[in-house]
C-alpha cells in the first residue's frame, strides 16, 4: 500500500505547481517495472483527494512499455519479465531504455471552476 | 500556450497554439457532449520524478551522515525472514564498530527491545501513524529517526526496514548501500515476483539455511532466479540461528565501514 505515500506526493507536486488556480487533470507516465497497480492508485487518488482542494481532479496514468536494447545486436526487446535481456540474439548485454518511468509529466489548471455541462 | 479540450473517451485534443488565452476568439467548436472545461484552461508541464520530493530529503540524509563519516546500509525483507536476529548475532560480531541502528516498524518496539543493550545505539520509528501503518520507511520517517541518533558516535548504521518485500525498494532513504534478508523458507521464485527489491539489492543474505535439510527448497534454482534479476548482487548464505556463514556478512559490513564503493546507492535499475 504504498500507493497511499505516492497520492500524497502527486497532490503535493501538482498543488505546488497549481498555485490557486484548480487542477482538473493530472498526468502520469509510470513504466511497466514500477511496483504501482493503476487501479489501487486511482482509488488511493480518489481517497486522498476526495476532502481537498484537488477533489474532482482525474489521475491519467500512461503505461509505458519496458523496453531493452542490446548491446550486442542493437535489436530492441519489449520485456514482459523484469529480466533485462534480448528477445533476438538472448544476450543479457543489454540496457533498458523504457519500463522504469514515475513521473508527473504535466497538469491541466484552471482560473475559474468549470461549468457543469456543456460549453 | 496551447488548448487542450478532454473528451469523454479520454481523448485530449489540442488546439493550435495560435489561440489567444481569451475564450472570445476561441473559434474551434466540437460537435457532441463536452465535459471539458470552456475557460482558462492551461496545461502546466511538470516533469518531475513523482518520488523527487523523497529522493530530495534523502539526498539530505546522504550528505547529512557522510558529514559524520557515517556509513549507512538499508535492510529490506518480508516479515519473519530474521533481521533482527541476524542483527542481534551482527552487533557483538563488530563490536569494535560504532554502530547504530534505526528501527522501523508500523507498531510496537519489540524489535528495538530485542535490539538494545547489545552495545549499539537504537532508535525507533514507528511507522504507524496515518493510515493503518505505512509498509516502508520514507526518507523523512528516517530523518526524524536520524535526529534520534549520536551520528557523532557512529562509524555504520544500519536501517533496519518495515518487513515488506514491495514497498522499501521504492524508497531511497538515503543509505548506501541496500542488503535484504532472504529465507530459504519463502520459496525459490520470488526474485521473479518481487523484482525490484531484489534488482535494488548489494547484498542478499540467504538466511535459515540450517533448515534446509528440512525443506524442499532448490537452492540452485533460487540463485539463478536471483541472477536473471540481478547478476551482480553478492550473496551469502548464513544461518542467523546457529551463526553459520556470519562471516563474510561481517565482512562485507566492514567493507562499506571502510568507506569502499557500494555501487548506486539511489536507483534500483541504475538507470
Amino acid at each position: 500500500m504504498h500507493e497511499l505515500s505516492i497520492c500524497r506526493a502527486i497532490a503535493n507536486t501538482a498543488s505546488d505547481h497549481a498555485g490557486s488556480r484548480r487542477v482538473s487533470v493530472v498526468r502520469l507516465k509510470i513504466g511497466h517495472f514500477r511496483q504501482v497497480v493503476p487501479e489501487t492508485l486511482r482509488f488511493c487518488w480518489e481517497l486522498h483527494t476526495r476532502d481537498s482542494a484537488l477533489a474532482g481532479c482525474v489521475l491519467d496514468v500512461q503505461y509505458i512499455p519496458a523496453v531493452a536494447h542490446c548491446n550486442q545486436c542493437d535489436a530492441q526487446t519489449e520485456l514482459v519479465q523484469p529480466i533485462v535481456r534480448c528477445g533476438t540474439c538472448n544476450s543479457s548485454d543489454a540496457s533498458l531504455v523504457s519500463g522504469e518511468e514515475f513521473l508527473i509529466e504535466s497538469i491541466d489548471v484552471h482560473d475559474h471552476h468549470p461549468p457543469i455541462g456543456d460549453n | 500556450m496551447g488548448r487542450f479540450h478532454r473528451h469523454p473517451d479520454g481523448t485530449i485534443h489540442r488546439h493550435g497554439e495560435a489561440h489567444t488565452d481569451t475564450d472570445e476568439h476561441h473559434e474551434h467548436r466540437h460537435v457532441g457532449d463536452h465535459s471539458g472545461y470552456a475557460t482558462g484552461t492551461e496545461r502546466i508541464e511538470v516533469l518531475e520524478l513523482i518520488l523527487d520530493e523523497n529522493d530530495s530529503v534523502a539526498d539530505d540524509n546522504r550528505h547529512r551522515l557522510a558529514e559524520h563519516g557515517v556509513r549507512t546500509v538499508n535492510l529490506m525483507s518480508s516479515p519473519g525472514a530474521g533481521k533482527t536476529t541476524l542483527l542481534q548475532k551482527t552487533i557483538p560480531a563488530l563490536a569494535n564498530q560504532k554502530m547504530g541502528i534505526l528501527e522501523g516498524d508500523i507498531a510496537t518496539s519489540l524489535d528495538a527491545d530485542a535490539l538494545s543493550d547489545l552495545g549499539a545505539q537504537v532508535a525507533l520509528v514507528n511507522t504507524s501513524a496515518g493510515f493503518g501503518g505505512e509498509c516502508h520507511l520514507d526518507a523523512v520517517m528516517v530523518r526524524a529517526g536520524l535526529d534520534r541518533l549520536d551520528l557523532a558516535h557512529l562509524d555504520l548504521l544500519v536501517i533496519e526496514n518495515v518487513g515488506n518485500l514491495v514497498c522499501p525498494a521504492e524508497f531511497d532513504v538515503g543509505q548506501d548501500a541496500r542488503a535484504m534478508v532472504y529465507s530459504v523458507t519463502e520459496g525459490e521464485e520470488k526474485p521473479l515476483k518481487y523484482p525490484v527489491m531484489f534488482r535494488s539489492a548489494d547484498v542478499i543474505v540467504v538466511n535459515k539455511i540450517d533448515l534446509l535439510p528440512y525443506l524442499n527448497f532448490d537452492l540452485d534454482l533460487f540463485y539463478r532466479n536471483v541472477r536473471d534479476i540481478n547478476p551482480s548482487a553478492e550473496l551469502f548464505e548464513v544461518s542467523a540461528t546457529t551463526g553459520e556463514g556470519l562471516d563474510q556478512w561481517v565482512e562485507w559490513l566492514r567493507s562499506v565501514a571502510r568507506h569502499e564503493p557500494t555501487g548506486d546507492p539511489a536507483t534500483p535499475y541504475g538507470v
